[in-house]
């Protein structure tokens, strides 16, 4: 069930565990037959730590979607509301309670995700429904394990529509950090007080996460050695960059939400002898995607352009084995080789499906449009004519591309040039203003607030030291047998994984120049572990680092992140948390503001 | 079957009692627990009040007072040392161990109406509850007395007098009532009064007149006016034994005398002067008993308690009875003679220890002396065994070590506590049944706080289980300590709890608050290192503004609300805005609460900052709220003048150009009949031209100053969706293109116009040239311009293009051109 989270260094699977018994023990307490009313949102996330069946169960029996109004009828003792703490959500709660059938009353639960609010608890008061609730609890869901070595909040800080960083720098609203911090505390509350941080930009939290760990000291023996804090900030072109690995574009294109994609069905059609392609579906086609599949797992943090060969060689393999049963003789050989059938057609079967996947793909890369796109970001990059307005730019913007891409590029060109002259980024505003509409003027503003986009100060352009001192250009990246992260962007090293890289080995202390420039300071604290639980490597064991990006990581600077692991000599396994998955269109897309929307 | 009982002197008794227990209300506490006295109880003359009188089990005194409330039925403790005082009218007073009152609860208005008859007070997993007998003759429950919920039980049948005798019993986690009218027996619980028969018991019996039950409730003892004990268990299904005690008068009190899983059941029945154990066989032991005693039933035995001394009466216990018993031949004793001889330096040591190898029984003999150690209450004898048993471990391999270990430092403990300055007599059978946990808080409630740390730190108590939390109760009695100042408690406070972990200063906090102690509060809570814990507290001491930068602090966003909400009920709005304006993190996060909840509130923020960006973002925002033009507009001009006064020119400029256009469209709408506003600057010369309105279109590409480049564009495209193909020529005529003429050529191939792309052809620059060619399908001129150009790429291009049975010739002509270009 949920075997892709055992397959890393380590066991995630305790943490959903432990987040699955917490569920239980809470269902238990409401007794008897229950419905859930779920707020929407909660339900992907919910997902990935348990299915229907769990629940089913525990004595739910009916499912409603968290709406005003009354619920429907359902035979059932309790109703068991899983809701974000939010006060529209409250207001919604208190309209379906004061519209309850008073003859035949059910009892009311609530359950908080990830935490309890006495400002929601405050307006259900206020609305005159708090009594009703039999049940008022929380459900401490931080982190959430995606895959063998990833967890994601996709709390709180999706919770809110926006993400964390944006959030937290657009807003000055600190509750993703402080969710994060929580986070941290229920990890090591299960895997051991972590003995060494190092921090960039988020000073604050990191001596929140001091106090609060004073005291709590867990008798585990520490999973981790290091922890490193990585706020987005700190690296906010990686994410703009176009991934080129084969998740990451599957992401860039399609998306992927809680661990699944939906692909056009076109492609997958089963194509059976006679018919012909007459009923083709018409629903889009959702696959699950993470290393439970070998394949997947092989391909998923290859450069696109190094999958065609893996899954060529794959299929090889595979009409291989099939052809193993000419050679099968006796009825001994026969009977293994029928019981080896099943793996064998799921792997033909998921062979199917990334060749079809690969193609959808292939479709978007080969084409003109996508060239020319990359050609710009790696000009960008690589610090070509970033100061004065792209060609490409404005023709794209006279085509009315889409904006998103659009804005991409230029704050791209902007973090690329430490801002643009004022000339031009006047000019880009104001083409995108005439071109997009008025309405996008917000959008502009919380680009320039977050420091996305910015005018170019009397401070001369050091992006192209960071480039070299950190070597986030490389001329000659190997797309098919890589020896440096390079390869997931084609040539760029991801900025904040380079960071990783470097405090590894030599350690930061190379590399003290750059660290200056980077924006905001950087911390490293040790926490006490007690006497006895102090790790005692045994020699050529590798270190176990857990990265958690505040604000969002690509699945690009994952896959980076595995190469390094699985590096012979790197000598440390990375580990990532994140307060959201994202990529550049998710990220752009968090910071927009619509005016339009929202309308009564 | 023969009963071997041991009695052992516990304490004389500290306390100086002149009539003894004579004419006293008393109740003990169990494992080990405090003793209450109501002295002249029963004197009842209204001129003098009785005393309460609290000591430990040593009789030490702990709290000492004049009765002034009314008559007592009963006295007896809860399971955390607190004593519940029952009187007449049913009302249930609760006081701690020093005398302290506590608070008091009622049994309910049918029990004060009818008065308490007899009570019981009684343990269950559930913690301590009471069981009332009222003057009507029915039955009040409270199974716990943190959680009251009064349950009347059904009626006994026939009932017309008092009870001969009644218990509690805990069955089927529910509490019920065993009551005896006459020889008849009755089990209530919830809804039944249930008739019930003791299996065997004696036909000469016509009345049952004492009962008791064992303390794991599982044993019931019946004590019948012929003189009989009926034994067996509570849920009256199997008979264990029944003697004769040949005394015919009704006794004092009755306990059970009965170790766990031990072999033989056995209870103890008191009478002025007498005590008689019975058990299975048919013959009873008898004491004498100087003085008026008190029975203490315990889970391994009976505690007396007389006016001058402290017994405990057990059951020999299996290891010391093999071990001590005379001419014993079992591995403990043997061992313990080893080790005698062994002391006297005597070879014998070796045969003993032979004989004990030869049967393979030297870890059994360890084991023995071990277990005998835990039960003796000397430490001589402890200490005899404990050295016999590591003398046998020093012949055995691999003997785990735990047990040993763990005893040594149990008794350690136990001898401890049991010292007469204590007054906790603990056997290690209630030890281990009571946990370490529980002897830390009944020393902490008698205040022992170091004896409490040392038991901690020697016994290893995870630091927050065991160090901290003493360390905690000693602060909040510390802080109740009127007589020392709010510097000197929160200095000794701090100093004491400095370096113990997970410390909750705000729990202390509270007790110094409830103490009248607002200052010493606040200091104490500045210890809090975790800056949510204090917000609670001080909004409760009203310090609000404390309140809320403890919530920033503590970067809790909930708790940052929660204040941020008290404080608007609580201010007004003036005050809590200025509030505010000193918060930065608060008043954002308020903003982002009215950005939702309340919008003209966010205005008025904005405002109070001299925001302009802010404000004009907010007038921007407003102007898509509202459907009417003129409101827009002027919600955009208000936008406007704000954005100037944040010198933001652009905002104001770009905001100007949106007033514009929008009335521009409002304009073109009236007169055109097309809808455009709301459209983009881009949207509304699209829309113009592909209805034919050219020149409106070419006044907003000169007003708006449109870049030429996009507008060609826009023209172009908008044309040929039109098909307009003689007005895009023209267009393409008016001057040369600013963006080329490939553009022309591939938008006309994209509304397969082909006829029409070849036009343009000629007209594109050289660089293009080729691309052109090949838009319309046109290989040789493709060919002609590549070859011209001797550019290798291009020629590659047109090659791969080409098709081999058709364009052979071609092919022909490009390569040789391509093999010169490469040459070169």
């Amino acid at each position: 069930m949920a075997s892709h989270l055992f397959c890393g260094r380590v066991n995630l699977n305790i943490l959903r565990e432990a987040a699955r018994k917490d569920l239980r023990e809470f269902l238990d307490k409401c007794s008897g037959s229950k419905a859930i009313v779920w707020d929407e949102y909660l339900t992907g996330p919910f997902g990935l730590i348990a299915q229907y069946s769990l629940l089913k169960e525990h004595e739910v029996e009916k499912m409603f979607t968290l709406k005003g109004g009354r619920i429907p009828s359902a035979a059932v003792k309790n109703i068991v509301f899983f809701v974000r703490p939010r006060l529209e959500l409250m207001d919604i709660i208190a309209e379906n309670v004061a519209s309850e059938d008073k003859l035949k009353p059910r009892e009311f639960h609530i359950l908080f995700v990830p935490r309890r609010s006495l400002l929601c608890e405050q307006r259900l008061k206020e609305k005159g429904v708090l009594n009703s609730f039999t049940n008022i609890d929380e459900y401490i869901l931080d982190l959430i394990p995606y895959d063998g070595d990833l967890l994601s909040m996709e709390s709180e800080s999706s919770f809110r529509v926006r993400q964390s960083l944006n959030e937290c720098y657009l807003e000055n609203d600190q509750t993703s950090l402080y969710h994060a911090a929580k986070g941290l505390m229920t990890l090591q509350a299960l895997y051991g007080t972590i003995p060494q941080i190092f921090a960039f930009h988020v000073a604050n939290m990191m001596l929140r996460m001091k106090r609060e760990f004073a005291g709590s000291h867990t008798q585990i023996l520490p999973v981790f050695d290091t922890l490193l804090l990585l706020d987005r900030n700190v690296d906010l072109l990686t994410p703009l960059a176009t991934q080129l690995t084969y998740e990451g574009l599957i992401d860039e294109i399609y998306g992927i939400t809680n661990g699944y994609v939906k692909l056009p069905p076109e492609k997958f059609a089963q194509k059976k002898q006679g018919e012909g392609g007459k009923d083709l579906p018409t629903e889009p086609k959702k696959l699950q995607l993470n290393s439970a599949e070998e394949l997947y797992a092989e391909i998923r943090d290859k450069n696109f352009n190094a999958v065609g060969a893996a899954l060529s060689k794959k299929a090889k393999i595979i009409s291989a084995a099939f052809e193993e049963r000419h050679n099968a003789k006796t009825v001994g050989e026969i009977k293994q080789f029928v019981s080896q059938l099943p793996h064998m057609q799921a792997a033909r079967g998921s062979l199917a499906n990334h060749t079809s996947i690969a193609e959808l793909i292939k479709d978007i890369t080969i084409s003109e449009d996508f060239f020319d796109s990359l050609t710009v970001e790696q000009e960008f990059m690589t610090g070509v004519d970033t100061d004065k307005v792209s060609t490409y730019i404005e023709d794209c913007i006279a085509q009315k591309d889409p904006l998103i891409k659009i804005l991409r590029l230029v704050c791209m060109q902007s973090v690329c040039n430490n801002g643009l002259k004022q000339k031009v980024l006047d000019y880009y505003k104001k083409e995108i203003l005439q071109t997009y509409g008025y309405k996008h003027i917000l959008t502009l503003k919380n680009l320039e607030k977050v420091g996305l986009l910015k005018p170019q100060s009397t401070m001369r352009n050091n992006y192209p030291t960071i480039r070299k001192t950190l070597k986030l250009w490389m001329e000659d990246a190997n797309e098919q047998n890589p020896n440096d992260i390079s390869y997931v962007y084609s040539g760029y090293a991801p900025l904040s994984v380079r960071l990783t890289q470097v405090l590894a080995r030599p350690g930061w202390r190379s590399i003290e120049e750059v660290l200056k420039i980077l924006p905001g300071p950087h911390f490293e604290e040790r926490q006490q572990v007690p006497t006895g639980l102090h790790k005692k490597r045994q020699p050529g064991e590798n270190r176990t680092t857990l990265v958690f990006f505040l604000g969002g990581v690509t699945y690009a600077e994952i896959a980076a992140l595995r190469f390094l692991s699985h590096m012979e000599d790197s000598g440390t396994e990375y580990i990532i948390a994140t307060t959201k998955l994202i990529n550049g269109t998710s990220w752009i897309k968090s910071l927009m503001d619509n005016p339009e929307e929202n309308l009564p | 079957a023969h009963l071997d009982l041991k009695k052992i002197e516990l304490y004389e008794m500290g306390w100086n009692l002149k009539d003894g227990l004579r004419e006293c209300l008393v109740a003990a506490a169990p494992y080990g627990g405090p003793i209450a006295l109501l002295k002249g109880h029963y004197r009842r003359s209204p001129s003098a009040r009785p005393q309460l009188e609290i000591y430990s089990s040593s009789g030490l005194p702990l709290a000492s007072f004049p009765w002034k409330s009314g008559v007592v039925k009963q006295l007896g403790w809860t399971v955390s040392d607190d004593l519940l005082c029952v009187q007449e009218d049913g009302t249930v007073l609760v006081y701690d161990l020093w005398g302290g009152f506590k608070r008091h609860f009622s049994m309910g208005n049918e029990v004060s109406q009818s008065q308490v008859l007899e009570t019981k007070i009684f343990h269950s997993p559930y913690g301590t509850g009471v069981a009332i007998l009222t003057g009507a003759l029915r039955f009040t429950l409270a199974t716990n007395i943190d959680d009251i919920k009064l349950r009347r039980l059904p009626e006994v049948p026939g009932l017309q007098e008092a009870p001969s005798c009644w218990a509690v019993l805990t069955q089927d986690r529910q509490s019920k009532v065993l009551v005896a009218n006459g020889s008849q027996l009755f089990i209530l619980d919830n809804t039944a009064c249930t008739p019930v028969t003791p299996p065997g018991l004696s036909p000469q019996a016509s009345s049952i007149v004492h009962m008791c039950v064992s303390f794991s409730y599982k044993y019931l003892a019946l004590l019948t006016d012929s003189g009989h004990v009926w034994m067996g268990t509570s849920n009256l299904k199997e008979k264990l034994s029944e003697v004769d005690t040949k005394i015919k008068t009704p006794p004092k009190q009755m306990a059970w005398c009965r170790r766990p899983k031990s072999q033989q059941p056995s209870a103890v029945v008191m009478w002025d002067g007498l005590l008689i154990v019975v058990g299975e066989c048919k013959e009873t032991i008898q004491y004498h008993l100087d003085d008026d005693s008190v029975l203490v039933p315990e889970l391994d035995g009976v505690r007396i308690i007389s006016g001058t001394h402290h017994e405990l009466l057990q059951e020999v216990p299996g290891a010391c009875e093999e071990i001590f018993k005379i001419a014993s031949m079992a591995p403990g004793a043997l061992l313990l003679e080893a080790h005698k001889e062994y002391e006297k330096e005597s070879q014998k040591a070796d045969e003993y220890l032979r004989e004990i190898k030869e049967q393979s029984l030297l870890s059994e003999a360890v084991r023995q002396c071990v277990e005998a150690a835990g039960h003796e209450h000397e430490p001589e004898t402890q200490k005899t065994l404990l050295r016999a048993a590591s003398f046998g471990k020093c012949f055995l391999s691999n003997f785990p070590p735990e047990q040993f270990v763990s005893m040594c430092r149990d008794l350690r403990v136990l001898n401890a506590v049991r010292d007469y300055t204590v007054g906790i007599p603990l056997t290690h059978t209630q030890f281990k049944q009571m946990t370490v946990q529980v002897l830390i808080d009944r020393l902490v409630y008698r205040k022992l706080y170091p004896l409490a740390i040392e038991v901690c730190r020697y016994l290893k108590t995870p630091e927050y289980q065991g160090v901290s939390r003493v360390l905690k109760h000693w602060a909040c009695y510390k802080v109740q300590q009127k007589e020392e100042s709010d510097e000197v408690i929160a200095k000794a406070v701090s100093v004491k709890l400095a370096d113990a972990a997970g410390i909750s200063y705000s729990e202390i906090a509270t007790k110094a608050y409830e103490s009248g102690r607002t200052e010493l509060a606040i200091k104490l809570l500045e210890f809090e290192p975790r800056s949510g814990e204090q917000v609670p507290l001080l909004l409760k001491m009203k310090k609000s503004p404390l309140a809320l930068s403890k919530a920033i602090e503590s970067g809790d966003t909930d708790l940052v609300y929660t204040v941020v909400m008290y404080l608007k009920n609580e201010l007004n709005r003036g005050d809590f805005f200025m509030m505010l304006r000193n918060q930065p993190v608060a008043l954002s996060l308020y903003k982002q609460f009215c950005k939702h909840q309340e919008q003209d509130t966010l205005k008025d923020l904005f405002n109070q900052d001299d925001d302009h960006e802010e404000l004009g973002n907010f007038y921007v925002k407003a102007s898509y709220k509202d459907q009417r033009l003129e409101a827009r507009v002027a919600l955009l001009q208000s936008a406007v003048d704000e954005y100037y006064k944040a010198k933001n020119d652009f905002s104001a400029k770009t905001t100007e150009d949106e007033m514009r256009l929008l009335r521009f469209q409002r304009k073109l709408e009236e007169e055109k009949d097309e809808q455009l506003v709301g459209f983009s600057l881009q949207d509304t010369m699209t829309t113009l031209l592909s209805v034919g309105l050219h020149k409106h279109a070419e006044q907003l590409y000169k007003d708006f100053r449109v870049p030429d480049k996009r507008f060609w564009w826009l023209k172009l495209k908008a044309l040929a969706e039109k098909e307009d193909w003689e007005e895009l020529e023209k267009f393409g005529k008016t001057k040369k293109s600013p963006i080329g003429y490939l553009p022309f050529v591939e938008v006309c191939i994209k509304h397969h116009n082909k006829y029409e792309a070849k036009k343009y052809v000629s007209k594109v620059t050289p660089e293009q040239k080729v691309k052109a060619h090949l838009a319309v399908g046109d290989m040789e001129g493709a060919a002609e311009a590549a070859i011209e150009r001797r550019n290798e790429s291009e020629i590659s291009t047109v090659l791969s293009r080409c098709s081999a049975t058709t364009d052979h010739l071609l092919m022909e002509r490009l390569n040789r051109a391509k093999a010169t270009a490469v040459k070169k």
